[in-house]
């Protein structure tokens, strides 16, 4: 072991090869450093766009919700329903639709996205005060502006703590898009466990979380820059 | 489509059932190692969140580790755990294929959601009726048992439910590294181009994930010790559940 050891110092020193394969490795940064920034571009690529699709699909639904109250139990049914489905169930479903593609797991994602999001949307509506409403409706504030200029604003903080929860747990989850060849940095710890490459897999598992730890920093900033009026009230 | 017609046919052939390999046995792997984890959690996670709970300690973790744990991909956990020499993939009684791994992994899994809501459970015991305890009398052990303990129960079962969810989730994902279980059999259909087979995989897994969380919900019933008469106390009591750990788990507008 120890005479291995040597062996591979004295000769190759890169400390990501198959005798010793270490768990940390900057060599390994260093050489395959793009196939790393590519398929941390193709995270970044899949969480944004499923997130954003999960929001747009929640806006309108908790909206319908909140006007049909009889739609709202269905609705909330419906999504806790697809939320019990694990991940690596969902995708196989969509594949006879969607195909082998990154549209699957963009579309599985949003539709975990998306019972977080219903949810806190609808919570959020909710914790609007019923005096502000009134006075804005008294005001001469017709439906539009009274979403977008009175609702909305105060809801916000619900709204993007939900935001909060379910961006990071879908960075987690892109990595199981892995399934279909689309996994962001799943693609290189499933590759890192098929061939045993333990540098390969440990740097794509500590992207994640640290991906998911930077995202949920920026929807914080972008909560703190759209809401200027909760700054100085902090408890 | 074509698809769905061959689906139907991998599902209704029982060849693809039984015997070693075939769905059945993988099904019950599959249960048998959830069921062990989920039990497993319990037992190390729930005594010391309710009595965290209880004392009022601790809180700040006991609400972060969900958060931590949501940060964290299965995947890439269980991953480290296979490929480390300790657990590798060695297989483990009737756990089959990396057991040792899966199981732990499926245990740790598990733990954020339970001790979440089993503190909070005990931390939303009205003040009222704490104090209407101490002036009975009630030693600390006798206020924890007779009083925290039946009134938390509801949420402490909505975490337990959670936390079946997320580990029957866990186990389908344990196939994508070395696992046992259903798994296996979405994982080997598309990695073979075989879609048929993994879709009935899938469909297999999801619909046991739609049972266990109904039976998971009306064990929740069962065990809620305040009456339930009307029709608007039992909707609200199902909702109210997830709903007020989803606002105890993220510190909402912070």
């Amino acid at each position: 072991m120890t005479l291995l050891a040597q062996a591979t110092a004295a000769g190759q020193p890169s400390c990501y090869s198959r005798l010793t394969n270490e768990w940390f490795c900057t060599q390994y940064l260093h050489d395959y450093r793009s196939e790393i920034v590519d398929a941390t571009t193709q995270h970044l690529t899949i969480t944004i766009a499923a997130v954003l699709l999960g929001v747009a699909i929640a806006f309108p639904l908790s909206l319908l919700a909140r006007r049909l109250p009889r739609l709202e139990s269905s609705i909330l049914g419906v999504s806790t329903g697809i939320y019990t489905i694990p991940s690596l169930a969902l995708l196989p479903l969509l594949v006879p639709f969607t195909g082998l593609t990154a549209a699957t797991v963009i579309i599985g994602l949003a539709l975990y996205a998306l019972t977080v999001l219903v949810r806190s949307m609808l919570e959020g509506f909710r914790s609007v005060p019923d005096e502000v409403v009134e006075s804005a409706t008294g005001l001469g504030y017709g439906a539009g502006r009274l979403l977008f200029r009175v609702e909305l604003p105060l809801a916000l903080p619900v709204i993007m703590a939900g935001l909060r929860v379910a961006t990071v747990s879908t960075v987690a989850l892109t990595t199981v898009g892995s399934l279909v060849a689309y996994g962001g940095l799943g693609n290189l710890i499933k590759d890192g466990v098929t061939t045993d490459f333990r540098a390969e897999l440990f740097t794509a598992s500590v992207l994640c979380v640290v991906l998911a730890v930077l995202l949920d920093a920026l929807v914080v900033v972008v909560q703190w820059l759209l809401t200027p009026w909760t700054r100085g009230v902090r408890a | 489509m074509n698809v769905f017609a061959d689906t139907w046919t991998y599902l209704t052939d029982p060849a693809n059932w039984q015997g070693s390999g075939g769905m059945l046995e993988l099904l019950v792997q599959q249960l048998l190692i959830s069921v062990t984890a989920l039990a497993a959690a319990m037992v190390v996670g729930l005594p010391v969140a309710l009595w965290l709970g209880h004392l009022g300690k601790g809180g700040f973790l006991a609400i972060n580790i969900s958060n931590i744990g949501r940060a964290v991909p299965t995947f890439a956990l269980l991953a480290i755990l296979v490929t480390a020499d300790h657990p590798g993939v060695r297989t483990f009684g009737p756990y089959g294929r990396a057991g040792v791994a899966t199981l732990i992994a499926l245990t740790l899994f598990a733990l954020p959601p339970l001790i979440t809501n089993a503190y909070v459970a005990v931390r939303e015991v009205p003040a009222d009726v704490r104090q209407a305890a101490d002036g009975m009398g009630m030693t600390g052990l006798q206020k924890f048992t007779r009083v925290e303990l039946p009134l938390a129960l509801p949420l402490v079962m909505s975490g337990v439910r959670l936390a079946l969810v997320q580990v029957w989730a866990t186990a389908t994902i344990a196939a994508l590294v070395a696992g046992p279980g259903l798994g296996r059999v979405i994982t080997d259909g598309f990695y073979r181009s075989d879609y048929p087979k993994g879709i009935a995989g899938a469909v297999v897994v999801a619909l046991v994930a739609l049972v266990l969380e109904l039976l998971a919900a009306s064990v929740q019933r069962v065990v809620d010790p305040t009456p339930r008469g009307s029709r608007r106390g039992r909707r609200r009591g199902r909702s109210a559940g997830p709903r007020r750990v989803d606002g105890a788990a993220e510190p909402v507008g912070s």
